[in-house]
């Protein structure tokens, strides 16, 4: 295979993703100090929000410290070579609400998301972003549990709709090498547009994911610093270009002002590395959303249960991203049998 | 056909019109004189036809024609053609329960302000979330003068969700925000919608989250029940199954809606409940034309 001149397309997820990893509490200054980093290695987008994107700082998944506002203003002011990305649920966030002061804060990449079976609920964003004339990226979520076919169907409504690229994300940390293999080289076929792919690391497979992804044809990637990330965190960014960079793919990124850029992450914002805990084992087979983890773990413990009872039982109920008011509920019920 | 009825009449012949037609045919108040749309083929022209019941594929030009025989019309279409109907039913003199986010007339929910509705001659059902959540929001108002912020939290089955529903999540979630923020004076409102595809298909779960200076939960816990025993009598599916607890410094109270399943799975009780407040303002309507 000739992978010497492949490009391909990195997503800085970090201050996103992450913020799932410290209840949503990521501050200006640590948005500050992590973009200037990410834009001198020379990322190519870098996400930024709350842990379910714009406009989802609720009650319900956890608040933000600071507003969507605060944080991509300040975003945009420290990138320069980097475009600044950011994620989108419907559902969660409107048009006239979110996305249009998005647009003025200057954010330049979207990528509109929904539940890996209902992309159709992203046609409106979707389109909305396109006529302003901005990147559109779609992303189906807790990609596992749906088939190729039925996630080839969801892509290609998303690619209808005008988006430029699809990027499956592997939201529970679910998926063998295989999986991915799978199905990435299926949407590959049956698709225009590229396609991407977001790990999480629950079962040790972030790194060796993404690499399949690239070798089942996908060409952008998700990663970040130290994995810094929901759950056991993400594909770790730096591992990820140095491995990307062995196997001879370019991403622009510079490999040392990448590792620098994952030790400010670790000093400035990392409270604590994210590692395979066992309860993220269980998150991960059990198929459950990894931003559920926080939550999990703090409901688990008010009800006396296990923590790894609870997860096996969402997992049963077949929870998306979103429901964790349900957590309670089933909470509540294991304590009660 | 019974004279004493009140007469009413459905536009829009999609799922939701005709789940009211068969409401209304079990109503001992109502009867339905027309179920109107535009196909006289679809499946809810078909099912009105077995029921007995007039149909039209003349949409609104059906009442100019008949409005001496009509008393109040459900309208079932979409916001922007509720927007022409509203002033032609104004002038036919046809009351009008508006089941569109299109927002003409004032916000309803019976168990909260069905009196007040009764002088109006358009009223808006607000939707689905509105309908399951207001009355609670409303209980927690009349206990907390202060409410900093609601959020409402609707997870409803995906096989429940049209593409009219699905194209317009933006004005359900500005809708709902808005007759939140009507009903309980909170500073602060919002309103989140999941659409989860499992099979079978979940039950309508409906999570009332809140923040208020001193939670008062045990005066709480009686208002709720005091109310959503008042919805339970439109609405028979409206269950609470969670709270009122805190936890995590939020008061959290969840429900779970079960439809009737008339014409509708029983697994839609997002579409029931609108459906069912619908039909209780009507059946007041109706008593109020008697005496």
């Amino acid at each position: 295979m000739n992978n010497l001149k492949k490009k391909l397309l990195i997503t800085d997820v970090t201050l996103r993703d992450g913020n799932h990893a410290i209840s949503h509490q990521i501050s200006q200054k640590q948005i500050a100090i992590y973009c200037e980093a990410a834009n001198s290695a020379g990322v190519a987008i870098v996400e930024v929000g709350h842990g379910n994107g714009l406009g989802a700082s609720s009650l319900q998944v956890g608040e933000s410290a600071v507003t969507d506002k605060v944080m991509l203003t300040t975003a945009r002011k420290y990138l320069e070579k980097s475009k600044l990305g950011i994620h989108v649920i419907p559902g969660f966030s409107t048009i006239e609400r979110d996305l249009k002061p998005a647009i003025d804060y200057g954010v330049d990449v979207f990528r509109i998301a929904s539940h890996c079976t209902e992309a159709d609920i992203t046609e409106r964003h979707i389109r909305f972003c396109k006529t302003q004339g901005k990147t559109v990226f779609g992303v189906l979520m807790m990609s596992h549990m749906a088939n190729k076919v039925i996630l080839a169907d969801e892509a290609r409504k998303m690619q209808d709709y005008g988006a430029e690229a699809i990027i499956l994300m592997d939201s529970s940390g679910n998926y063998l090498p295989k999986d991915v293999e799978e199905k990435v080289s299926f949407l590959k076929k049956h698709l225009r547009v590229s396609i991407g792919f977001h790990a999480h690391n629950n079962l040790g497979m972030g790194i060796a994911n993404s690499i399949a992804a690239i070798q089942a044809g996908a060409s952008l990637l998700d990663g970040s610093a130290k994995g810094f990330g929901a759950g056991a965190g993400n594909a770790q960014l730096e591992v990820l270009v140095s491995v990307l960079e062995r196997l001879g793919y370019h991403t622009n990124i510079d490999l040392y002002k990448m590792l620098d850029a994952s030790d400010i992450a670790e000093s400035a914002l990392i409270k604590s590395l994210p590692v395979i805990s066992t309860t993220s084992i269980v998150s991960g087979l059990s198929g459950v959303f990894s931003g559920y983890l926080k939550p999990v773990k703090r409901i688990a413990e008010e009800y006396n249960i296990d923590p790894r009872d609870l997860f096996f039982a969402l997992g049963e109920q077949k929870v998306v991203a979103g429901q964790e008011d349900i957590i309670i509920k089933v909470a509540k019920k294991l304590s009660n049998s | 056909m019974s004279q004493n009825k009140y007469q009413v009449a459905i536009l829009g012949s999609g799922n939701i019109g005709t789940d009211l037609l068969i409401k209304v045919q079990r109503s001992n108040e109502l009867e339905c004189v027309a179920f109107v749309g535009r196909n006289l083929n679809s499946q809810g022209m078909s099912t009105a036809l077995k029921l007995g019941v007039t149909i039209s594929d003349q949409s609104i030009n059906y009442f100019l024609d008949h409005s001496d025989c009509i008393d109040l019309v459900f309208d079932a279409t979409s916001a922007k053609d509720h927007k022409i109907h509203a002033p032609i039913f104004k002038r036919l003199g046809i009351k009008c329960i508006d089941l569109t986010p299109a927002k003409i007339g004032p916000m309803c929910v019976p168990s909260v302000n069905s009196l007040d509705c009764l002088k109006e001659i358009n009223i808006n059902m607000i939707s689905c979330g509105g309908q399951a959540s207001i009355p609670i929001a409303a209980a927690i108002a009349s206990i907390h003068k202060d409410i900093e912020y609601i959020e409402v939290v609707s997870s409803i089955a995906s096989k429940s969700a049209g593409p009219a529903t699905r194209l317009n999540l933006d004005e359900y979630i500005q809708t709902t925000e808005d007759g939140l923020k009507h009903f309980s004076k909170a500073k602060k409102t919002k309103a989140i919608l999941i659409l989860n595809p499992a099979i079978p298909c979940i039950n309508m779960t409906t999570t009332i989250l809140c923040k208020v200076k001193n939670p008062n939960i045990s005066a709480l816990k009686k208002e709720v029940a005091k109310i959503s025993s008042k919805v339970q009598s439109y609405v028979p599916g409206y269950e609470l199954i969670l709270g009122p607890l805190l936890e995590n410094e939020r008061i959290i109270i969840m429900f779970k809606v079960r439809g009737l399943g008339d014409y509708l799975p029983k697994y839609a009780g997002n579409l029931d409940i609108i459906n069912c407040a619908a039909i209780a303002m009507s059946e007041e309507y109706a008593k109020v034309n008697e005496r």
